[in-house]
């Protein structure tokens, strides 16, 4: 996929009910380069769902458009969903296997991201006895399984206990270096944000639009360094509060 | 699971004994009493009579329970996808639901002639809207969520259906599928009394004019043990495959 290029107008929600029509997304434009790791921190409630499934193309009722490059055609997208949407009554390597097309069944790599995220143990496992923490492998294991040109990540590592959320986080570093491909990642954690990006895409509170892009300077190798993620963070709310007084 | 096997056995064991003991006291044959009505049942399976108008009205549950099934299956998922569809076909849906089992028999044979045709269409109309009613309800609680994400992994429409829709409507099948064989097996035999040559509703026919109460009863425990049967060998194991993912 070349550059992926994201061009919203204004997305709307029609009113529900008693309530009023709501206004989820407004003026959101941003590239993101082919191969990047762009993340995306807003505050709950911004619109950051509603932006990835515009992009997924769940979403198709919005003013704007996005353009995949390539002619227009949507690239392979893997999409790791907030909550991790595994079919209950299928086992974990059932669930991975379900993705793949008729030509990729055989090509191996449901063992080789089984053997990659630790899962081995739990491929004949139904997901609905497997801990929040497995389930989310088993999603990331699925969305890498498409060979995605695009991968697409909703907070994944939310409601994990830091250890096991840092864990995960480091064998997305592992699986992507591995398996390079172009990731739009949604989070409100801006720690989680510098730890994996090269760059960083600030919304503002809802209607969510792009205050700030951000491209994280610290390098790879240090991005396990408390520290160094506290410095950068404490710039970047500098930043953020900057562009908050330029809104106002 | 033992234990609950020999209560079984009691209770059937004791309906027995009050069976007999009423046969006895009212020592008359139309109340005949459990081993007249077993030596019936023994003699007509030995002569083949049984075993045949069984087996045809078998056929004839079976047939119509297929085409009910497959219908209002179709229907019942289009009613609970499709909302102007189920707005515009509800009214007729409570139509169909109320009209009784009889009228669709009477008027399917006035209308088309004392064929087998009529006999097995007239059964599975009947039957039809309570599938399309309980399939209506399994497709408008499908989670949408795995919808979405066979969406985005871009499975093909025939896995969409087979690996996440019929799963989740499969309780209601279940259920669909056990009333139905109950209401089924019922309704064949009013159409068999009213319209057929053969099957276990014409002869119990046969025997009420001539006012044989043994092999009436004797009919009628055969048929309680199939249909038993079929349920045991056939839907409970069916249902625990299907069902084996739960906690």
């Amino acid at each position: 996929m070349n550059r992926l290029e994201i061009d919203i107008g204004l997305k709307r929600f029609a009113p529900v009910d008693r309530a009023d029509e709501q206004i989820a997304l407004k003026d959101v434009r941003l590239g993101v380069p082919s191969g990047a790791f762009v993340c995306v921190v807003g505050p709950s409630g911004c619109g950051k769902t509603t932006l990835l499934n515009i992009v997924a193309g769940l979403d198709r009722a919005f003013d704007g458009r996005i353009d995949y490059g390539d002619n227009q055609v949507r690239p392979r997208i893997g999409y790791v969903f907030q909550e991790p949407r595994l079919l209950p009554w299928r086992t974990a390597g059932e669930n991975i296997e379900l993705v793949l097309s008729h030509t990729g069944r055989d090509s191996g790599i449901v063992d080789e991201l089984l053997a990659a995220t630790g899962l081995e143990k739990a491929r004949h496992v139904y997901t609905n006895r497997l801990s929040l923490g497995m389930s989310r492998r088993v999603a990331l294991a699925r969305a890498f399984a498409v060979e995605p040109e695009l991968l697409l990540m909703d907070e994944p590592f939310v409601s994990l206990d830091e250890a096991t959320a840092r864990q995960l986080r480091l064998l997305l570093l592992d699986i992507w270096r591995a398996r390079p491909t172009t990731v739009l990642f949604v989070t409100h954690d801006l720690r989680e944000a510098i730890a994996l990006a090269d760059r960083i895409v600030i919304l503002s509170p809802s209607p969510g639009s792009v205050l700030a892009e951000v491209p994280v300077d610290l390098p790879r190798d240090r991005r396990g360094d408390e520290a160094a993620i506290d410095a950068f963070r404490e710039t970047l709310l500098r930043r953020q509060e900057a562009a908050f007084e330029g809104v106002d | 699971m033992k234990s609950s096997i020999w209560i079984q056995l009691a209770s059937v064991a004791l309906l027995l004994v009050l069976w007999h003991a009423a046969a006895l006291a009212a020592d008359s044959a139309f109340l005949p009493g459990p081993p007249a009505v077993f030596a019936a049942l023994i003699h007509d399976i030995g002569t083949g009579e049984l075993p045949y108008h069984v087996g045809v009205t078998l056929a004839r549950v079976a047939v119509s329970f297929v085409i009910a099934m497959l219908i209002g299956t179709a229907v019942g998922f289009l009613m609970g996808r499709v909302k102007p569809l189920d707005r515009f076909f509800d009214s007729w849906l409570i139509l169909f639901l109320n009209v009784p089992a009889l009228v669709t028999i009477i008027l399917a044979y006035v209308w088309f002639g004392l064929i087998e045709a009529a006999a097995v269409g007239a059964v599975a109309l009947n039957k039809i809207p309570i599938v399309v009613v309980n399939v209506r309800e399994g497709a408008r609680a499908l989670d949408r969520s795995y919808l979405e994400m066979a969406d985005v992994f871009q499975l093909d429409p025939w896995r969409v259906l087979r690996h996440v829709v019929l799963p989740q409507l499969y309780p209601f099948l279940v259920a669909a599928a056990r009333s139905g064989l109950a209401l089924i097996w019922k309704i064949v035999l009013v159409v068999e009394l009213l319209g057929r040559g053969n099957g276990v509703g014409f002869q119990l026919y046969l025997f009420f004019q001539l006012f044989d109460v043994t092999h009436i009863l004797a009919y009628t425990i055969a048929f309680i043990i199939i249909i038993q049967v079929l349920e045991l060998a056939i839907l409970q194991p069916l249902e625990r495959r299907a069902t084996r993912w739960r906690l």
